[in-house]
C-alpha cells in the first residue's frame, strides 16, 4: 500500500525539529524508517507531518571513551555493526547485529529508530537494557536523563512525549576480562527474535564469576533482566551445573503468547538460550 | 484532510550516472519515484513494507530497500538500479552473467533486488562463502523458491570477481 498525505520537514538542527514536533499536533519523527516507512505504507501509521532527522547534523556519532560508548540516535544499525572500537569494547553488537534485519535494512536503520519503536524482540533494545543505558532526550525545556529500565512505557512505548526527540544512548563499559554471549531464535534470519537471550560476565582472578548481567528479549512487553540468575552466579565458578541452574530460572519467567508459540514454548527457548549465552559468555572470559 | 492540492517537492538523483529531477508528493516511496516518474521500471516493489527485499536499490554505494525511503530523502543522493548494471553495449556484468549461465532466475520478479543486494555484497566481502551468501540474501524473497541456483550463481560471480 501506500502512505496517506502527510507534510514533510526535513530540519537541520535538534531546535528546528523540537520546534516542529511542539506545533504539530500529530507529528511523527522519521528516523531511518525501517519500521515507521512500514508503517506508513500500511496506513498503521497516519501522521500529518513526518519530521524527517536524516536532515540534522551530529546525531549520527559513535564515540567510545574509557568510561562508556555513546551512541547518537542517528547512528545507523550497520555502522555500529562495522565500527572497530564498538567491535572491541562491545563486541556483543556485533554478534546481536547480525541478527537485526538484513543488511538492506541495517544501512538506513538507526539505533534511536530501533529504541523508540521498541518491539518487544528488538535486539538494540535488550542491548541497551543489559548494558543499563541511559537515554538523552531532548525537549524544548530542557534535556533529559532516563534510565533504560525507565524507558519502556508500556507495549512499543516509550516514555517519550510528543514533543520530545531521543538523540543518544551511554552504555557504560564493562572493563576487566569479560566474555559476552548473544543468541536467539527466529523462523527466518532477520525477522524479530520469538526470544532472544544475551549475557556479559566478568570472572576474578581465580576464576569467579564477579559480575554478570543476562537479558532475555521477546518474552514481555520489553526486555526483562534476569537478577535472580544474576546473583544466584555470583561467586560461583561458571561450571555446567551454575549456568544450567542459572538458565533454569530463564525456563520460568513470566512469557507472553502469541497465535504461533505458547507462552511454555517461550520459556522454553529462554532456557534453552540462556544456557547457550551464558555458556559462550564463560568461554569468552576466560 | 483538505481538499487543497498535495505539495510537490522537486527530487533531483543521479541515477546510474545520469541526473534527473522530477517533482512528488512527500509520500512517494524512492520505489514508486524511479518508477512512476523516471519511468525505470526495472526496480520492483513486492510486499511495500519492507520484507521481500524485491525493490533493494543502491543509494549512495548502499543497498537500501525502496519501498522504506521516501524519494524526498534521497535528495542529492546517487542511486543505482538494475538498469545500471550491464555495460552501454548491453554486454551483461559477471553478476548477470553468473545469473544467467546458472539460470538463476525464474520468473524474475526478485531478481533485481536479489542482484542489487549482491552487487554490494560481493563488493564488500568478496570472499564469502555460501553460507555467508545465504545470510546476505534472508532479506531477499523469491516465492519460485529458486535458492539453489541463485546461490550457485552468486557463488560463481564472487569467484569471477575474485
Amino acid at each position: 500500500m501506500k502512505p496517506g498525505r502527510f507534510s514533510y520537514h526535513a530540519p537541520q538542527t535538534v531546535d528546528e525539529a523540537l520546534e516542529l514536533l511542539s506545533t504539530r499536533d500529530n507529528a511523527k519523527v522519521l528516523a531511518g524508517g525501517q519500521s515507521l516507512m512500514a508503517m506508513l505504507n500500511l496506513r498503521y501509521a497516519m501522521p500529518d507531518d513526518v519530521v524527517d532527522l536524516n536532515g540534522v547534523r551530529g546525531l549520527d556519532d559513535i564515540t567510545v571513551t574509557e568510561q562508556d560508548i555513546r551512541f547518537g540516535a542517528m547512528a545507523r544499525q550497520r555502522a555500529i555493526e562495522r565500527d572497530a572500537a564498538v567491535a572491541q569494547a562491545a563486541p556483543i553488537f556485533r554478534d546481536a547485529l547480525g541478527y537485526v534485519g538484513h543488511l538492506q535494512t541495517r544501512n538506513r536503520g538507526t539505533i534511536g529508530g530501533s529504541l523508540c519503536h521498541l518491539d518487544p524482540a528488538a535486539e538494540l533494545v535488550a542491548l541497551c537494557m543489559l548494558y543499563d543505558a541511559t537515554i538523552t532526550i531532548a525537549g524544548k525545556e530542557r534535556e533529559k536523563h532516563l534510565p533504560m529500565s525507565k524507558f519502556p512505557a508500556f507495549y512499543m512505548t516509550p516514555n517519550v512525549e510528543p514533543d520530545e526527540i531521543v538523540v543518544g544512548f551511554t552504555l557504560p563499559r564493562w572493563h576487566g576480562v569479560h566474555g559476552h554471549g548473544f543468541f536467539e531464535f527466529a523462523r527466518r534470519h532477520g525477522d524479530f527474535a520469538v526470544i532472544a537471550a544475551g549475557t556479559l560476565m566478568e570472572l576474578d582472578s581465580g576464576g569467579l564469576i564477579r559480575r554478570c548481567a543476562i537479558v532475555i528479549g521477546g518474552a514481555g512487553a520489553s526486555p526483562l533482566r534476569l537478577t535472580g540468575a544474576e546473583d544466584m552466579l555470583l561467586g560461583q565458578r561458571p561450571d555446567a551445573d551454575a549456568l544450567t541452574a542459572a538458565a533454569a530460572i530463564a525456563g520460568e519467567i513470566d512469557a507472553m503468547e502469541d497465535n504461533v508459540y505458547s507462552s511454555d514454548y517461550r520459556r522454553h527457548l529462554a532456557r534453552v538460550l540462556t544456557g547457550r549465552a551464558l555458556a559462550q559468555a564463560a568461554e569468552r572470559a576466560i | 484532510m483538505t481538499d487543497t492540492p498535495e505539495i510537490q517537492h522537486d527530487v533531483t538523483v543521479t541515477v546510474n550516472g545520469r541526473p534527473y529531477t522530477a517533482a512528488c508528493v512527500a509520500r512517494t516511496s524512492l520505489a514508486d519515484f524511479l518508477r512512476h516518474e523516471l519511468h525505470l521500471t526495472g526496480t520492483h516493489l513486492g510486499c511495500e513494507h519492507g520484507v521481500c527485499g524485491a525493490c533493494t536499490v543502491l543509494v549512495d554505494d548502499q543497498a537500501v530497500r525502496g519501498c522504506l525511503m521516501l524519494a524526498v530523502q534521497a535528495n542529492g543522493a546517487e542511486v543505482r538500479t538494475i538498469e545500471g548494471l550491464a555495460a552501454e553495449d548491453g554486454r551483461l556484468s559477471a553478476l548477470q552473467r553468473a545469473f544467467s549461465d546458472h539460470h538463476a532466475v525464474q520468473c524474475g520478479f526478485c531478481t533485481p533486488g536479489i542482484l542489487m543486494t549482491l552487487v554490494e555484497v560481493l563488493r564488500d566481502t568478496p570472499d564469502i562463502d555460501e553460507r555467508g551468501i545465504r545470510e546476505a540474501l534472508s532479506g531477499n524473497l523469491c516465492r519460485c523458491t529458486g535458492y539453489q541456483n541463485i546461490v550457485d550463481a552468486a557463488l560463481a560471480a564472487a569467484n569471477a570477481i575474485r
